[in-house]
């Protein structure tokens, strides 16, 4: 017989109440943000009579959680971004040269003398030596400067350099172990850096995801352009300091052993000879910030840590009257004489600057340099402007959608109809409900995906009701057919809804952005329109049948 | 009064014009097939790499001016259209401008982007730029490659689960089905060249959801019926699974349709393309579950003896009973 038990009711009714709960801060949206931003900013900054206020518009005992709009809703831009991951192989063998040198030098009787081949390919480290018969003991003390791969995955045993020779030379490059460790270093540091980047500019909600093994994708809400958060995020700044050999205007011009030519940043004649080696760089800085020099112009000013300013009082102490380079990114940004020593540690560069570029030149050297050059392979920005038509359109598309559904299953079901319509109303509910409390992101083919739930929702209703009619002209009695109906539609109901599951899950595994909006709300669509019309509409009818008793019935 | 899309009892012979409707799937699927190659799909920039600016301009378009402005710069193939929706304000001109993928290059440019900027805000000073996509070659090539994936394995596990459920018939109808509905919905995007990009793929595969959904309800229906009718010919009991299932399967792909309608109307122009196409899909994928999928399983045959233990072959029916 038709029969529900009273705690099943209860669990049915709870939780169609508990979506209308929880959808309920979504029509208020700007309303439940405003308030959420005040709390947000109560709790970090402190309160002010204006949050109070704020946080006060939406009562403290409602639900405050609400849908994410996606960024082809909100505006914003997206950026996916690949780390140059090569690029640290080549500053590690720098690293290992001065090491590897000192170890051949030791065994100057056997090799003779040695010397770093300026062509060796990226990444490798190239030794010539005198004596090619004395190759096998140039290698051998060049292995024993291995060291143990520090990492989870690399195999016991997994050393970091390599070492192949080749007649008179000898190649080193970092091991595949080494290789991969360093990678997945490199693109967590990139990702860090670029997170102190965006939160110095104080965007809200920004998302940076580190996505496959060497990129990065970075979604910023409510940038119009992408451009600036491109300077923001691409640029390296590798700041160093070095010493000037001199000035030229020949950038071919022959640098000589341990130097390199660098051009200016601004003009374009001005090439600077200097050391290689620098004396300082970014990473000794704690603090930078825009300043005005003494002429009124737009300068940055830093300071070095305890360290940095015992080298640079030190430096400039011996070197009074030498030029000094300051180099960002390749470039020189400024090379003024060294006046006086400078002991205090902290330093100004002035350069030709606006206020905006000071500014974010101070934010780059403060959050610090990108361990690796960044490429962007996939950007993509939204107006919030053309994001607030989209939804204003999906939102129209919606209440059509919903009232012409509605009036369709009531003229072809009658009562019946109306319970699914209500059964609908709940589902819809449910969804926004399900979506806010889980955070999902909705986006435009999201909005898509619950119009399109709207119109498949009922299929399940349907399925029953269509076999209720069926059972009607054979069964003994409406409620003998009704609970046939449900009984015999089941399996189909299963499988129809766990082949289209199938189809959203793939979907979201292998979808992205919008697309993977569009799987979720599918997902929550099935989930929720599967319970709707197996309990909710049932519930309705059950208790509809318990008053009525109705003889026969019509569907 | 009850509105009726079909008769209380319907007795329509589905099989009547089994070879005029076999033909017309068949010549169907042909016929998009060639277009596919021949004509070719309009491919949007998430696989063809490129980019996409969206302009709003409160004047008039003079979309020949754009056109020349963008030319003027030298970045090979550049198409500019000119967007028109009933939902757009009398003051908001749209255009499309797409710039193909600029040789040598794998990551996105901006200073291309920025060029692109500058010349327009010449053409017309009150020009924004309401969205602007930017996909690498890099990128589009790979982007490719999960399409096809996602297509790929959303079939195979719809022909592993049908299987399962029922049997090995039922699933290759049910594939064949998919597989005309895919084939028909690439054949419509490239006789009216509508722009195919990603959310197509994911158009597709809602298609696909869709439709297997609909044959499934038949399937199961046939599965019940041929239980009932032990004697009765197959396509008999076919025809009369499709008879009761008829007015279901109206009636739901109605309500879609309904829904589909609306956010054609008003949703906007930016996800017509993807609305389109899954209307197109729920039209096509209802025909193919009461004509494709019925034939060839009518064309393979089924088992039919239920009540035997199963032999061999009949590893599909192990989890038939679970829930019905």
């Amino acid at each position: 017989m038709l029969q529900i038990s009273l705690w099943k009711r209860v669990l049915i009714l709870a939780v169609c109440a508990s979506g209308l709960l929880f959808s309920f801060p979504n029509g208020f949206y700007s309303r439940v943000e405003t308030h959420n931003d005040a709390v947000a900013a109560i709790e970090t900054f402190g309160t002010t009579s204006e949050r109070e206020a704020e946080a006060a518009i939406w009562p403290s005992f409602l639900p405050s959680t609400l849908i994410n709009l996606g960024l082809d809703l909100r505006g914003g831009a997206h950026l996916l971004a690949e780390v140059h991951v090569e690029d640290v192989y080549a500053d590690r063998m720098d690293i290992y040269w001065p090491e590897v040198r000192q170890a051949l030098v030791e065994l100057r009787d056997q090799v003779g003398f040695v010397e770093r081949v300026d062509t060796a390919p990226r990444g490798t480290l190239q030794v010539r030596i005198q004596r090619p018969e004395a190759i096998e003991a140039a290698l051998q003390a060049v292995r024993d400067l291995a060291r143990p791969v520090v990492s989870l995955t690399a195999g016991i045993g997994a050393t970091d350099i390599v070492a192949s020779g080749e007649g008179d030379v000898v190649t080193v490059q970092l091991s595949p172990e080494e290789k991969a460790a360093t990678d997945n270093r490199t693109v967590q540091q990139a990702l860090e850096i670029i997170r102190r980047r965006i939160d110095e500019v104080g965007t809200r909600e920004p998302s940076i995801q580190r996505q496959g093994e060497n990129r990065i994708l970075i979604q910023v809400p409510g940038v119009g352009s992408a451009a600036e958060l491109k300077a923001l995020i691409g640029t390296t700044a590798r700041l160093t300091f070095h010493p000037v050999i001199s000035s030229t205007t020949d950038p071919d011009a022959r640098a000589g052993p341990g130097n390199i030519v660098v051009p200016h940043l601004d003009r374009e004649e001005e090439f600077y000879i200097v050391e290689r080696a620098a004396v300082l760089s970014g990473e000794d800085l704690v603090d930078a910030q825009p300043a005005f020099d003494q002429n009124g112009l737009p300068s940055v000013t830093f300071r070095f840590n305890p360290a940095g300013a015992r080298i640079f009082g030190q430096y400039t102490s011996d070197n009074v009257g030498a030029l000094f380079a300051t180099v960002l990114d390749g470039e020189v940004i400024t090379a003024p004489q060294i006046r006086e020593p400078i002991t205090g540690g902290s330093g100004q560069i002035t350069g030709n600057f606006t206020v905006e570029s000071s500014t974010e030149l101070a934010i780059l050297l403060r959050s610090g340099a990108l361990p690796a050059e960044l490429t962007f392979l996939e950007e993509r920005t939204v107006s919030p402007g053309l994001g607030q038509d989209s939804i204003d359109a999906g939102r129209i598309a919606c209440i059509v959608a919903f009232a012409a559904v509605i009036v369709f299953m009531a003229l072809s079901y009658g009562l019946f109809g109306v319970f699914a319509d209500v059964a609908l109303i709940l589902n819809v509910a449910l969804l926004l409900g399900i979506l806010s409390v889980f955070g999902a992101t909705l986006t435009l083919p999201g909005i898509a995906g619950i119009v399109l739930t709207i119109g498949m929702a009922v299929d399940a209703n349907v399925l029953v009701f269509e076999r209720i009619r069926e059972e009607l002209k054979t069964a003994k009695g409406p409620s003998r057919a009704i609970e046939l109906g449900y009984q015999r539609a089941l399996s189909a109901i299963i499988d129809a809804n766990v082949t289209t599951g199938m189809t959203a899950v793939i979907l979201f595994a292998l979808g992205s952005g919008p697309v993977k909006g569009f799987a979720v709300t599918l997902m929550c669509g099935i989930v929720t329109s599967v319970f709707t019309a197996i309990f909710v509409t049932r519930l309705l009818i059950v208790m509809w049948f318990e008053r009525r008793r109705p003889r026969t019935i019509e569907v | 009064m009850r509105l009726k899309l079909v008769p209380k009892e319907t007795n329509f012979d589905f099989f009547r014009f089994r070879t005029v409707t076999m033909g017309a799937s068949i010549a169907a699927v042909v016929a998009s097939v060639i277009l596919w190659l021949v004509v070719g799909l309009n491919f949007g920039i998430d696989f063809r790499g490129g980019t996409t600016i969206r302009t709003e301009a409160v004047q008039q378009v003079d979309v020949g001016a754009y056109r020349q402005a963008v030319s003027a710069l030298d970045l090979g193939e550049v198409s500019v259209i000119e967007v028109f929706d009933p939902n757009f304000r009398e003051d908001q001109n749209v255009t499309l401008i797409r710039i193909q993928a600029q040789e040598g290059q794998e990551s996105v440019t901006g200073a291309i982007i920025a060029d692109v900027e500058t010349v327009l805000k010449d053409v017309d000073p009150s020009i924004e730029f309401t969205s602007v996509d930017s996909v690498g070659p890099k990128v589009s090539g790979e982007l490719v490659q999960t399409a096809i994936l996602a297509v790929a394995s959303a079939l195979a596990a719809i022909l592993i689960y049908i299987w399962l459920r029922f049997e090995w018939q039922f699933s290759v109808g049910a594939v064949a089905a998919l597989f005309h509905d895919v084939i028909l919905t690439i054949g419509i995007f490239s006789l009216l060249q509508i722009r195919f990009d990603l959310s197509t793929i994911a158009a597709l595969l809602t298609i696909v959801g869709y439709s297997i959904n609909d044959t499934v309800v038949i399937f199961d229906r046939l599965r019940e019926n041929l239980r009932k009718y032990k004697t009765t010919p197959l396509k008999d009991v076919m025809n009369t699974s499709v008879n009761e299932t008829l007015s279901r399967t109206l009636m739901t792909s109605g309500t879609t349709l309904l829904a589909l309608i609306a956010l054609l109307a008003f949703g906007g122009d930016v996800i017509r393309g993807f609305v389109f196409a899954i209307t197109w899909g729920v039209i096509v994928g209802t025909y193919s579950s009461v004509y494709v999928a019925k034939n060839v399983v009518l064309m393979l045959g089924v088992k039919r003896d239920w009540s035997k233990p199963s032999d061999g072959g009949g590893a599909g029916t192990q989890f038939a009973n679970v829930d019905a």
